[in-house]
């Protein structure tokens, strides 16, 4: 043994902080919900929204006021200047939400603009991104359908995964294809797919009893609002690499779902079926922790030398893969475990109920 | 060793090998030294992100096309049933452009005229037939979806081949053009460095027309909407030396008498004056046209039109023959040569739209590449010296296979000829960190085995073969999310799916097969209780 994090043996009450854990989780998402609706929605970026995103590079100190002024005088709607990157950079961003933009002269323009109004500032266009209203709703409409068939395939898999029941997995996708069918021929628009899709997948999980597939589900939903709800409230912009970031939480995080289950589920096969559910999980999951904590650790280090070094361009998906990857560790321990108790003890067949002989509880001696 | 390490130290061997092979030529030194000759050609291709370059998406507006088609068809349908006794009036297309309109004068031959549609015209669908005052009939036709889809089908990649052809000549090194769903074009040009010069290059419709002008018209009035039948208003471009431009009305004979079909070459050339000029050879059956037109309209001014835009507008002094013609127009050196390249490589078959465009320029990519690298070489670092202080030798052996999984990553994208884009660097360093995970997963079985007393031999048994199951269908959600993104996203999040796509099936490879035989070869030279330490 050359090191331990996690000695063997340690027993954390997991299960007893589940209800703070609910709480803390609730409390963010709903933070970030608040903060969506104030906003009126996402903040989307070029990408998305469509319009126009420069980026600019000084050669001398300036600031924002100074460039902002200089290109006031190109016409084009909604015009923004921010920093870009680090405050000493001198890298700016003009951003212009038009969307009559004449593609072929706005270069031109906004760049005699900087040298008319800004000579010998040393100017250099580094990145130009003009989006037209229809690529933007195309792209738009690209990322929700990836998003819905990640949603998709991943929840037939779960539900067939986890408890061997492929039939049941047959019913899955038959029930979603047929649910999703028929909100297509009412005219649904994609968000409101995604919801459904959603939605009929826990409601098929409960249906038939798949509360693996349930709790899974359920934290992988909690990861990705926990990675809007901080994106919102940071004021940071959606973006294609934003859905690519939530995308991958989604797979990282199922990975680390599946990881404890299946310890739980081996337990559950194991000799001492006396034993609660509710040891079996907390049991479990203290086993799987230094696994858990290690993976998270080498995976951030890893994404945060790309937050720090990487560079502005990649600053924004490091930041969300921080975020998704904490939430993601947090949630396999404190909420899809626990909500196997929670949401499967309606689903689950009656355990041999020993409330009184509860786990025993050993400080963490990390 | 025994036959069954044997084996597997073969594929263990191959498998390096061949990773070696396709990933040294993407290092640029080795790529250059003697090495060199005996590797193979694939190297990284670098996406536009990391390269700089120019990303731009076109729309072919084939709406317009059809309508120009469709009304054209209407001219044609007149002048063939005129010889049939049945008179069309007014042919025209309705606002939307998407129908034809006409009257049938003649409302005796109305079967006739619908006999002679569906033999001579079966692309046509009549949509409508409603009576008219004195017994006249409005007919209302549409091309049918069939023709519109195939017409759709043909100018988008008329419109490839020509943008090909004018990239080609406008000399950009590994374009890469493709056709795209809803009658749109990506265009990647890797390295430009006047992006403004190539959008103008690629989106000029260049269709080229001569008119003769009428000279009889009041302009004035033909300002105000009163024009003679047959002609149209244009304006004549006359370019001021400052480079701005004065524009004044002209009335045109709407017919044009000759277009750019016929020329066969267009070449930039100077005048005395040192003036630059567009000098065209038309084709021989265009010489003959061109002789005829000139010699027909002696003493008249024959407008030169680009793009609705009349560039000169030269008296004929003569009939002109030899097939040779110019246009002037006060250009630069620089608009001269594009103008040429354009009407050498031929007209758009419809005008494009500019939908997206997306340029980055190439100190941008450079920096992105060594901060990426950078980043990746930081974290693995320190990645690697974490899991020898937590694994110690175990953790040595998990180091070595997250090497071997970056050799193959590189070696895939190179072998595959897949681009390598900043989402993709981004994959990579997100690999180094969860593809020892695998190993965690195991290393954590086998301790645990070890506190229950268990062999060493038996602890890597019981910790690879429990764990490898779990292992496997872990890293499934994530290939499925990466699949998704590869199939909805566009070229840099692409880059990013590949990457991690490669990085859990090679991390199946390496930190499972490749470990575990190290583990095995280790076993096997050492008794049956001996101790093992991770």
């Amino acid at each position: 043994m050359v090191l331990e994090l996690i000695r063997p043996g340690t027993n954390i009450n997991f299960l007893k902080y589940r209800k703070l854990a609910y709480l803390i989780s609730a409390a963010i998402i709903l933070a970030g919900v608040v903060s969506l609706a104030v906003k009126g929605g996402p903040r989307f970026g070029v990408d998305f929204s469509g319009g126009l995103s420069i980026q600019v590079r000084f050669a001398k100190t300036m600031d924002v006021e100074q460039i902002a002024k200089a290109v006031e005088g190109v016409g084009l709607e909604n015009i923004v200047v921010q920093r870009f990157g680090q405050d000493d950079g001198n890298e700016f961003l003009i951003r212009a939400s038009d969307h009559e933009i004449n593609q072929e002269t706005v270069r031109t323009s906004i760049e005699s603009a900087l040298a008319k109004n800004l000579p010998d500032s040393g100017y250099a266009v580094q990145r130009l991104e003009m989006v037209g209203p229809k690529v933007g709703a195309d792209l738009r409409g690209k990322a929700l359908e990836a998003i819905f068939y990640s949603v998709l395939l991943i929840a037939i898999y779960i539900s067939g995964r986890f408890e061997q029941r492929w039939m049941a997995a047959g019913l899955m996708a038959a029930g979603l294809s047929g649910g999703i069918y028929l909100l297509k021929l009412v005219g649904a628009s994609t968000v409101w797919l995604i919801v459904a899709a959603m939605a009929i997948t826990l409601v098929l999980c409960f249906v038939m009893r798949l509360k693996y597939a349930l709790g899974a589900v359920v934290a992988d939903l909690h990861d990705i609002l926990i990675t809007i709800a901080v994106f919102s409230l940071l004021d940071l912009e959606f973006d294609l690499t934003i859905v690519a970031a939530l995308l991958t939480i989604l797979g990282y995080s199922l990975n680390d779902t599946i990881i404890v289950y299946d310890r739980i589920r081996e337990k559950l096969r194991g000799v001492d079926k006396s034993m609660p559910f509710e040891q079996v999980i907390n049991q479990s999951v203290n086993e799987t922790l230094s696994r858990t904590i290690l993976t998270a650790g080498t995976t951030l280090i890893t994404v945060s030398c790309l937050f720090f070094l990487g560079g502005p361009v990649i600053h924004d998906f490091s930041l969300a893969m921080l975020i998704g990857i904490l939430a993601g560790t947090y949630s396999s321990v404190f909420v899809a475990s626990p909500i196997l108790l929670d949401l499967g003890s309606g689903l689950n067949k009656p355990a041999p109920a020993e409330p009184t002989s509860g786990p025993r509880v050993n400080a963490a001696r990390a | 060793m025994t036959g069954n390490l044997r084996w597997r130290l073969a594929v263990i061997s191959l498998v390096a090998f061949l990773g070696l092979i396709y990933m040294l030529p993407s290092l640029g030194s080795v790529k250059q030294s003697f090495l060199g000759k005996f590797l193979p050609d694939d190297v990284i291709s670098l996406g536009l992100d990391l390269k700089g370059g120019i990303h731009l998406t076109l729309g072919v507006d084939v709406d317009k096309a059809l309508a120009t088609s469709l009304a054209q068809m209407g001219r044609d349908i007149r002048d063939q049933v005129k010889e049939e006794g049945i008179a069309i009036q007014r042919p025209g297309t309705t606002g939307d452009g998407k129908q034809l309109e006409f009257v049938l004068a003649t409302p005796d031959k109305r079967d006739a005229l619908d006999k002679y549609l569906s033999s001579h015209f079966a692309v046509l669908h009549v949509d409508s037939v409603a009576s008219a005052p004195e017994g006249r009939f409005i007919y209302k036709l549409s091309f049918t979806q069939s023709y519109r889809d195939d017409q759709a089908r043909m100018t988008v990649d008329q419109a490839v081949k020509t943008i090909r052809n004018r990239i080609d000549e406008f000399g950009v090194a590994e374009p890469d053009i493709r056709k795209q769903a809803d009658n749109r074009i990506q265009i990647q040009l890797p390295g430009l460095q006047d992006p403004e010069r190539a959008i103008k290059l690629i989106g000029k419709t260049a269709h080229l027309e001569f008119k003769v002008v009428d000279e009889t018209v009041d302009l004035d009035k033909a300002q105000k909407g009163v024009l003679p039948p047959g002609d149209e208003l244009s304006v004549l471009r006359h370019r001021n030396p400052d480079g701005s431009y004065l524009e004044r009305p002209i009335a045109l004979k709407a017919d044009a008498v000759m277009t750019g079909e016929s020329i066969a070459d267009a070449r930039a050339n100077f005048d005395a004056n040192n003036q630059a000029y567009v000098a065209l050879t038309f084709t021989p059956g265009g010489s003959r046209q061109f002789e005829r037109v000139t010699g027909e309209n002696v003493k008249k001014q024959l407008a030169i039109v680009l793009d609705g835009k009349v560039y000169s507008a030269p008296t004929i002094q003569e009939k002109i023959g030899g097939g040779r013609a110019s246009i002037t127009g006060r250009f630069s050196t620089e608009e001269a040569r594009d103008l040429a390249i354009v009407l050498r490589a031929g007209a758009l078959p419809a005008p494009v739209n500019i939908l997206e465009q997306r340029t980055v320029g190439p100190s941008l990519g450079q920096e992105s590449i060594e901060k990426g690298v950078f980043s990746a070489v930081v974290g693995g670092i320190i990645v690697i010296a974490f899991m020898i202080l937590y694994y110690g030798l175990a953790g040595a052996v998990a180091d070595m296979a997250l090497l071997f999984n970056l050799v193959l990553i590189v070696a895939g994208l190179a072998g595959f000829g897949a681009t390598l884009t900043l989402p993709g660097i981004a994959g990579i360093i997100l690999t180094i960190g969860m593809a020892v995970d695998a190993n965690v997963i195991i290393f954590e079985r086998i301790r645990e085995e070890l506190r229950r007393g268990d062999t060493a031999r038996r602890a890597v048994d019981i910790g690879y073969s429990r764990a490898t199951l779990t292992i496997l269908d872990a890293n499934v959600t994530t290939v499925i999310a990466a699949v998704v993104l590869y199939q909805f996203g566009t070229g840099p999040i692409r880059g990013f799916a590949v990457t991690l796509i490669l990085g859990i099936v090679a991390s199946m490879f390496t930190a499972i097969f490749f470990t575990r035989f190290l583990f095995d070869l280790w076993l096997a030279k050492r008794p049956a209780d001996a101790a093992l330490r991770i």
